[in-house]
């Protein structure tokens, strides 16, 4: 039967196989494309960038920091600029990397439900299973991106605004600068994996509504619940539970020999919250009515 | 006729079948018992005042909600348990077009057609720009959709249902803000398609459309079905009246009582007095011709004579009763 949009050719096997692995990750493809190519997210990471640029240039224009004064590490840096970069990874924890997270995890399927864009995805047909697991990558690389902006960012400005030399580790070692960088990248993977269990949230939370702005400002919350609550002794018991106890474990990246222990702790935890989130946005996604 | 069975991968005797399709919300009962028969390569006019319960079935039908009872069968085979085969091969325009405002049109298709499980990258490029050409935005295809007017917008959502080839088109509402020369274009591109073989489902409160354009069409109210069939037979279910414009009104009144014919006032002109009477009411179903011919016969001055056929819209109406206090 003639068809007015021309039909595709038929292939052979092997071409049909080969195929059906390029539309698996074209989706994947065109989710980072969307991702990384809205000015929203280059607004984040700018946002992200900027933190190190001001510690440098506020430590540039004034008087030496006296030492205990301020974030660990800010004293150190008019005498190496690669200290930019971990002060700077060390003050965005608690809040600027959540809340950049947050937007992130929390828009993931309710954006594209608040969109319209949703049913589309569904009706071409996306899968849920396979959309549901395509948005939390792209929600898991926005979570590698974003310490590595905050590390980059902080490497290059203390490098152009102060010296380079010599890092002097926690543990007392001194190792040379490119050596530093890998530290830098290894805090960077750290930070990755330690916000891996809010995005499951995140993704969670979308699944739930249709006004994304509300799933993202929900992420963010919990996120700092977590904090407040592994901040307070009474609740003690409950500290190796939540997915923030490990987010300021890095430090030991900065030890030589590494200490991998809080690593694969982090790791284990915030597998745990992927797996449990993950089951509950699966849960939640797959029988939901798309009325939007 | 086109024969049934689409494109040879299966053949089915309905390309839309529904059996007591019903959907609760809460307590409120949106569709409630549908059972809907879309033959192939019918293009079907799928009408309904508005929170008729239309787009909640489109939905269903779909796979995007989940029915509360009844089964749904496109092409031949069951949603939603078997949606990785049926969808593919079917395009939707879903309660307008959606699209993501920061990309452009011809990414917005790209993107959708990526999340295609079945569509194949080394054709996308290809078939977004046939699919845009289609729809007449070709020169618009580089332009961000935030800048499309809302008629642009539902092309783009018509390119979209037109990526790839397709057995069957659900399409709400497909002429929703575009003016009178996109109307137009979008019921030549209807019938296109449906003379290339595919069976197009078109939701619709504009009741000149669907005339003009379908071939079967079914009526919703208040989420049930009230009436299904090919477009003729649901008009020939009214009946067809005359209509007479005379100034002899009390004398037509008691011919036309002779004829076995109840006569109303249809209000007074400025030549005569409008008559309206049905035709099919007469026991011997007379011909409209020995009507005026009785007429004159019987001194009656004839200035004016017409058969109606009921439209669509009166059936309609009749249907889903009058005003804006319809589908309680």
């Amino acid at each position: 039967m003639p068809s007015s949009v021309p039909a595709e050719v038929p292939g052979t096997a092997a071409p049909a196989v080969r195929e059906a692995r390029e539309s698996a990750s074209s989706l994947m493809l065109s989710e980072l494309r969307v991702l990384f190519g809205r000015r929203r997210t280059w607004a984040l990471l700018l946002a992200l960038a900027a933190i190190p640029v001001l510690i440098a240039i506020a430590v540039r224009v004034s008087s030496a920091v006296p030492p205990g004064r301020g974030p660990a590490f800010l004293d150190r840096i008019s005498q190496n600029g690669l200290f930019v970069a971990f002060t700077a990874m060390l003050v965005s924890v608690p809040l600027f990397l959540p809340l950049t997270v947050g937007v992130v995890a929390g828009d993931t399927i309710a954006g594209e439900a608040n969109l319209g864009t949703l049913r589309y995805l569904l009706v071409a047909p996306a899968g849920r299973v396979r959309l549901l697991l395509v948005k939390y990558a792209g929600a898991l690389a926005f979570c590698i991106v974003a310490p590595l902006t905050v590390g980059l960012a902080g490497a290059a400005i203390g490098a152009a605004l102060f010296p380079v030399g010599p890092v002097t580790l926690l543990s007392g070692d001194v190792i040379q600068p490119p050596e530093a960088a890998v530290r830098i990248l290894l805090i960077a993977a750290y930070l990755a994996v330690s916000l891996a269990g809010l995005s499951a949230v995140g993704l969670f939370l979308s699944t739930l509504t249709v006004v994304p702005v509300g799933a993202m400002a929900a992420t963010v919350v919990v996120s700092v619940v977590s904090q407040v609550l592994d901040q307070l002794p009474q609740l003690e018991w409950l500290h190796p539970w939540l997915f923030s106890h490990y987010w300021f474990g890095f430090g030991d990246m900065l030890r030589q020999p590494l200490l991998w222990d809080s690593f694969s702790s982090n790791a284990l935890l915030q597998g745990g919250y992927i797996a449990v989130f993950g089951a509950l946005a699966y849960g939640r996604f797959v029988t939901r009515d798309i009325l939007s | 006729m086109i024969p049934p069975g689409g494109s040879g991968s299966g053949t089915y005797n309905l390309a839309i079948e529904t059996r007591g399709l019903t959907k609760h919300f809460g307590r409120q009962v949106a569709v409630d018992s549908v059972d809907l028969a879309v033959p192939p390569g019918s293009v079907f006019g799928f009408l309904g005042p508005n929170g008729s319960g239309k787009t909640t079935t489109i939905r269903m039908l779909l796979g995007l909600a989940a029915a509360s009872a009844g089964t749904v069968s496109l092409l031949g085979m069951e949603m939603p348990g078997r949606f990785r085969d049926v969808l593919p091969r079917v395009g939707a325009l879903v309660e307008g077009p959606a699209f993501y405002p920061f990309l452009s049109g011809a990414a917005n298709l790209s993107r959708l057609d990526a999340a295609g499980r079945s569509t194949v990258p080394a054709t996308r490029k290809g078939r977004v720009d046939r699919a845009l050409e289609r729809v007449g935005l070709s020169h618009a295809a580089g332009k961000k959709v935030h800048a499309y007017s809302l008629g642009m917008k539902q092309r783009l959502g018509i390119a979209n249902a037109l990526l790839a080839r397709r057995d069957l088109l659900v399409l709400d509402e497909p002429t929703n803000g575009l003016d009178p020369q996109g109307t137009r274009e979008v019921r030549n591109l209807v019938r296109s398609l449906a003379h290339d073989g595919a069976t197009v489902f078109v939701s619709s409160h504009l009741l000149a459309e669907v005339e003009q354009m379908c071939t079967h069409a079914a009526i919703m109210s208040a989420g049930r079905l009230v009436a299904q069939g090919p477009l003729a037979e649901l008009r020939r279910a009214g009946s067809a009246r005359i209509r007479l414009l005379t100034p002899d009104a009390g004398q037509a009144r008691s011919v036309l009582a002779g004829l076995g014919l109840a006569a109303e006032a249809g209000g007074s002109q400025p030549d005569g007095e409008v008559l309206l009477a049905s035709l099919s009411a007469a026991a011997d179903g007379r011909l409209p011709e020995d009507v005026v011919g009785q007429l004159v016969a019987g001194g009656v001055r004839v200035r004016g004579f017409a058969v109606e056929r009921e439209s669509l819209e009166d059936r309609f109406v009749a249907l889903t009763g009058e005003g804006f206090d319809v589908a309680q």
